[in-house]
């Protein structure tokens, strides 16, 4: 009785008694699933329109936001090292398209799932060499992001909002929008949906797959930069922070691989369970069991909608 | 086909027969092989220390040409915080006869526990590592001085009682452990158990996965909640950064977190910006430039360019701990030399060069760290020696000293430590006994 | 010229079926047991140093990985299931063995270590259970919960590692007719011949699975399952066998690698995601479907790192033991992308293709 106590009835108890902490936990857990949501977006982006499982967003994430801060620590001004690093990320793109997605074509989704493995390593090499493997600070003050928190009591406590957890929700947001806007209303963006479609039709009404292919990893990796600054500033820049990146497979599969719509409310149910499921229930496992309540609550929901929330309804045929 | 494949694997085989240096080549030097990692996700706290590590050593041999004449061959061995890679290492190294390892990782120092002993070859862990092999009768072969981390967490409860207004203020406290989700973050648990009920205060464990290491929003909300009085910190790596951050974040005030000392690289606290100001870590040698020990390391090794430290980052907290580190290495090695009155010496020297090993004051101002660090002494039966530790305050730029030396709870802490040896050598059946005579101490 | 199956008469349906059909490759495969089994360790003998380097090093985790490799092949490239939870299946193997043999200590290591695979086997059931519902990349996801549950489990649950102080797996010293087997006074030798019987053993056992109806079921399986459903192959039991068979395969290597490999004491650490993408990564550089290719994949990713760090050393070049690392990393990554676009099928389908054109050699085709 006493178990079935704490599971069922202590927790909302406790939401009751302390609304603040309620609130608060909602907050966290809302900026967590947004920046999830980010990475998510990510691997969505690429995988629309290429069909790649591409498990170096991760690494794509850190090297961006080192990129970004060695630069500036090398002397270039804050501004331009982001213009410059905007700059390296599609010279990226364009190399990763020549030397990768170009030769192997056409191969299996397991095949380039492992080059994107075998540019995990690429990158975590190039990036060590280049910048070194000392963890950074985040230039937010020098991207003008703002600092500190707003306070605010309410419901007999505070709630505490961190700025630049608000400004991570605003970018976050502006990013969608504007990626939306970008895929419904351009040129390009309609040949990407195409090309996510269908390759080979697309091929033939004449759109190049290989342009389409840079312009989605160039996106890809500005999305990449937007989250490494954003995850930086919440500790610091260093190789740790790759391994974060595995936490928005349990959003992608919540919302399926090939909706952005999917990789935001699968961002946001994630963000926001694992924190209420940590601070609410963690106790009772003694704490600690955020690393993997997440895929949990993803697999729980993947049992009634095998293809993810978004995702698009599995056909099978013989 | 086949003729020609074993042929080949027979040439490729006896290249790397040849080729794999195994040799001893220590006619006239003395081979110290010094465990690194400079990648991976620990590189934040391991590039520091690496380097603090080669630089004393090789100011050695660059000013006074080694250790009693006898030159150092110093190698780094890249681990990156892996186990596997460490393996690869130490079988590496084992070949070309070291005189000591410090492997600086809990699961590599795990792994070499029993090999030492085996291949004579002593290992330094210095203050990580396996709390119980401080027990010198059942491991002879590991030394881990200054301090366990028993004694790390009860200079901490001292700390507190000191800053509370005595021991028996504890009472009816709330204290948190924040640590890694790993054998190190829980190792200071059974003594924190053991004092709590002693002295009647609370203790709340909030563990971090080594996943969510940078993702720690709601464990804070958890102490948010909980709002323990005292909170000590036994992270590693990115946790530290980002746990000052979270902190700060929701107003715990900072003079009331503790860190262990491997808690205080000047990366952790700096991370945190103006808020981290009066975070607190405990530490067992001073930080700062201002040494003569680091003054000749400055002179000798890092204007010749011959070390791999950004300027800037000379004195800095874990840096003067691989300088330490590496003074034990040494101080060792010459004090095997005077026991055995041979001048290169072997393992087997060095394991009883380092059982003996009494760095008084006097001999800390001979080697140009007068109050760098408190002196070490270390017996055949207490091979760590619980020796004194401080807490160093942030101060928003650097660490400065925020107390006085101050002596671990070796009551404590001994008596659990014995239990705990003793419990490893009954659990590993057929665990030698020791047969290593004792030299008195020089 | 040396491959050549003239006269080679098969008389018989068995011998047609035989998984060797051709003289050269039973000679072939009899030639490097002979070399496994009595060149290396003679190697080893004659070159104590290096032996002891070579053995330790390279061919106790080669091997340990090599069946590693087979264990995740049987469910990813036969049954075409993704699996990203090995790194915590072999987990469950190794704290299984250390849990039986500190239990029972009077039974001899070796039959532990096998038995431990069928914990890892019990486990690896429970997990595979969404796969009858899950495909794809999304399975794979799914297997992640299991990863990082269990993971958790090894640091959570004390009596998993006997409430040790040190939170690890100690492996205490453990013998056969007098000889340490596990601890820190077993050698190098004896661990390598033990490990190299077992999985020898396994191995065979896996190809006989894999050529007979179970593994025709598999494949069918992973070509298309509801195919497969029609043709009366039940999809739970065939999914939820290969399943059992890979992680009881997983689990036999784990156990192996703490107490034949490290043979001293493992933290679970070395049980993380980590080397998950590390095993997987090894059967697709290999070949996706092929024993073989396991075997390559192994040799490829684990032993190539260290051979380049070799090289660097050897060569001589005044670099830094980092700089040397970070190169290392970035080459590895390099040559697991140019292996795939050479041969994206792995390493196995380019051993065939040689063996093809040394069939019809001087003839290009």
């Amino acid at each position: 009785m006493d178990i079935l106590y704490k599971i069922f009835i202590d927790p909302f108890v406790q939401m009751g008694g302390a609304p603040d902490l309620l609130v608060q936990t909602l907050w966290e857990g809302l900026v967590g699933g947004v920046l999830y949501a980010l990475i998510a977006l990510g691997f969505v982006l690429i995988f629309k329109a290429s069909g790649v499982f591409n498990f170096a967003q991760g690494i794509m994430m850190v090297f961006a936001a080192l990129t970004l801060v060695g630069l500036y620590e090398k002397g270039v001004p804050a501004f331009l090292a982001l213009l410059l690093t905007i700059g390296v990320m599609y010279a990226l793109a364009l190399g990763i398209e020549r030397m990768v997605l170009r030769p192997l074509v056409n191969q299996p989704d397991i095949i380039l799932f492992m080059a994107t493995f075998g540019l995990t390593f690429v990158l975590v090499g190039l990036g060590e060499l280049i910048f070194g493997g000392e963890p950074k600070q985040m230039i937010t003050e020098q991207l003008w992001l703002p600092k500190g928190a707003i306070d605010i009591k309410m419901l007999g406590g505070l709630v505490s909002l961190q700025k630049i957890d608000i400004a991570a929700a605003v970018i976050a947001s502006i990013m969608v929008a504007g990626l939306a806007v970008f895929f419904q209303s351009t040129r390009i963006g309609r040949a990407l949906r195409a090309v996510a479609d269908d390759h080979q039709a697309a091929l033939s009404v004449g759109i190049s797959l290989n342009q389409i292919w840079v312009i989605v990893w160039f996106t890809a990796g500005i999305v990449a930069l937007a989250t490494g600054i954003m995850w930086g500033a919440r500790s610091d820049v260093s190789f740790a922070l790759e391994i974060i990146a595995l936490k928005a497979l349990p959003v992608l599969i919540l919302g399926g691989f090939t909706s952005i719509p999917g990789a935001i409310v699968g961002g946001l149910i994630i963000g926001i369970g694992e924190k209420l499921g940590e601070f609410y229930w963690g106790p009772l496992l003694g704490n600690g069991i955020e690393s993997w309540l997440a895929y949990f609550i993803a697999l729980a929901f993947l049992l009634f909608r095998p293809q993810g929330l978004f995702g698009e309804k599995i056909i099978e045929r013989i | 086909m086949m003729i020609r494949s074993i042929a080949l694997a027979a040439a490729a085989g006896c290249a790397l027969a040849t080729a794999l240096p195994v040799s001893a080549s220590a006619q006239e030097s003395i081979y110290v092989p010094l465990f690194t990692y400079r990648t991976g996700a620990f590189a934040g706290s391991g590039i520091p220390i690496a380097n603090g590590m080669s630089d004393y050593l090789n100011m050695l041999n660059e000013r006074d040409g080694g250790i009693g004449g006898v030159k150092l061959l110093i190698e780094e061995c890249e681990t990156g915080y892996d186990t596997k890679k460490g393996v690869e290492c130490y079988e590496q190294v084992k070949g070309k006869k070291p005189v000591i390892t410090s492997p600086y990782s809990t699961g590599i120092t795990l792994q070499l526990i029993p090999k030492a002993s085996v291949d004579k070859i002593p290992m330094l862990s210095m203050a990580y590592g396996l709390s119980a092999s401080a027990d010198g009768n059942v491991f002879p072969w590991i030394f881990n001085p200054p301090a366990t981390y028993w004694d790390g967490a009860s200079a901490f409860i001292k700390h507190v009682a000191e800053k509370e207004g005595g021991l028996d203020k504890l009472k009816g406290k709330k204290f948190g452990l924040v640590h890694l989700d790993a054998p190190y973050g829980k190792e200071p648990i059974p003594l924190l158990e053991n004092l709590a009920k002693e002295f009647g205060f609370e203790l709340k464990l909030y563990p971090v996965p080594a996943a969510e290491m940078q993702n720690q929003s709601a464990l804070w909300l958890g102490v948010r909640r909980d709002r323990p009085d005292w909170i000590y910190l036994q992270g590693w790596g990115a946790m530290n950064p980002t746990a000052v951050k979270e902190a700060a974040k929701i107003n715990y005030p900072m003079e009331k977190l503790v860190g262990v000392w491997w808690a205080g690289g000047d990366d952790d606290a700096r991370g945190g910006g103006a808020e981290a100001k009066g975070y607190k870590s405990l530490n067992f040698h001073a930080a700062g430039a201002n040494f003569p020990v680091i003054q000749d390391i400055q002179k000798h090794v890092i204007d010749k360019g011959k070390s791999q430290v950004d300027k800037a980052k000379v004195g800095e907290n874990l840096y003067n701990r691989g300088v330490y580190n590496s003074m034990l290495i040494a101080e060792a090695i010459r004090n095997a030399q005077k026991i055995t009155g041979k001048k290169v010496v072997t393992g087997e020297d060095v394991r009883r060069g380092m059982e003996s090993l009494e760095i008084t004051e006097a001999r800390l101002k001979e080697i140009g760290m007068e109050g760098f660090a408190a002196p070490v002494k270390v017996s055949c039966s207490d091979h760590n020696g619980h020796h004194k530790v401080y807490v160093a305050v942030w101060d928003g730029s650097k660490w400065t000293k925020g107390s006085d030396w101050m002596e671990p709870m070796k009551d404590k802490v001994r008596p659990l430590l014995e239990a705990a040896a003793k419990d490893y050598a009954e659990k590993n059946a057929g665990w030698p006994k020791r047969t290593e005579a004792c030299d008195k101490s020089s | 010229m040396f491959y050549r199956e003239t006269g080679q008469y098969k008389t018989s349906y068995a011998a047609d079926m035989a998984v060797f059909p051709i003289l050269q490759d039973r000679i072939g495969v009899g030639l490097m047991l002979l070399v496994a089994a009595v060149g290396i360790p003679l190697f080893a003998t004659l070159f104590p140093a290096t032996g002891n380097f070579f053995l330790q090093v390279i061919m106790i985790p080669f091997l340990i990985f090599a069946l590693a490799a087979i264990g995740l092949n049987i469910l990813t490239g036969y049954t075409g299931l993704i699996s990203l939870g090995t790194g915590a299946f072999m987990g469950v193997g190794a704290f299984a063995c250390y849990k039986l043999t500190t239990i029972f200590p009077g039974v001899n290591i070796i039959v532990w270590i096998l038995a431990s695979g069928f914990f890892s086997c019990a486990v690896g059931v429970v997990f595979g259970l969404p796969s009858l519902r899950i495909k794809g990349f999304y399975l794979a996801v799914a297997t992640l919960a299991a990863q990082f549950f269990l993971q958790w489990c090894f640091v959570r649950v004390p009596w998993l590692f006997n409430y040790n102080a040190s939170g690890a797996i100690e492996v205490p010293e453990r013998t056969l007719f007098g000889v340490a087997l596990t601890g820190a006074n077993a050698t190098a030798m004896t661990r390598y011949f033990v490990v190299l019987a077992i999985v020898v053993g396994l191995t065979w056992i896996a190809s006989n699975l894999i050529h007979g109806r179970i593994g025709r079921s598999w494949m069918a399986v992973r070509d298309m399952d509801i195919a497969a459903q029609l043709m009366g192959i039940k999809l739970l039991p065939a999914k939820l066998l290969a399943f059992a068979v890979s992680s009881f395969y997983c689990g036999v290597a784990g156990a192996m690698m703490v107490f034949f490999w490290y043979a001293t004491g493992a933290e679970p650490e070395v049980f993380s995601i980590r080397q998950s993408f590390f095993i997987l990564s090894m059967i697709i550089i290999g070949g996706l479907g092929s024993l073989i290719g396991s075997y390559f994949g192994a040799a490829l990713i684990y032993i190539m790192p260290i051979l380049l760090g070799w090289l660097a050393d050897v060569s001589g070049l005044p670099i830094g033991a980092a700089t040397i690392e970070h190169l290392r990393v970035m080459l590895t990554g390099v040559l697991i992308i140019f292996f795939l676009i050479v041969e994206p099928h792995g390493l196995a389908r380019l051993w065939q293709i040689g063996k093809q054109k040394l069939r019809i050699w001087p003839f290009p085709y």
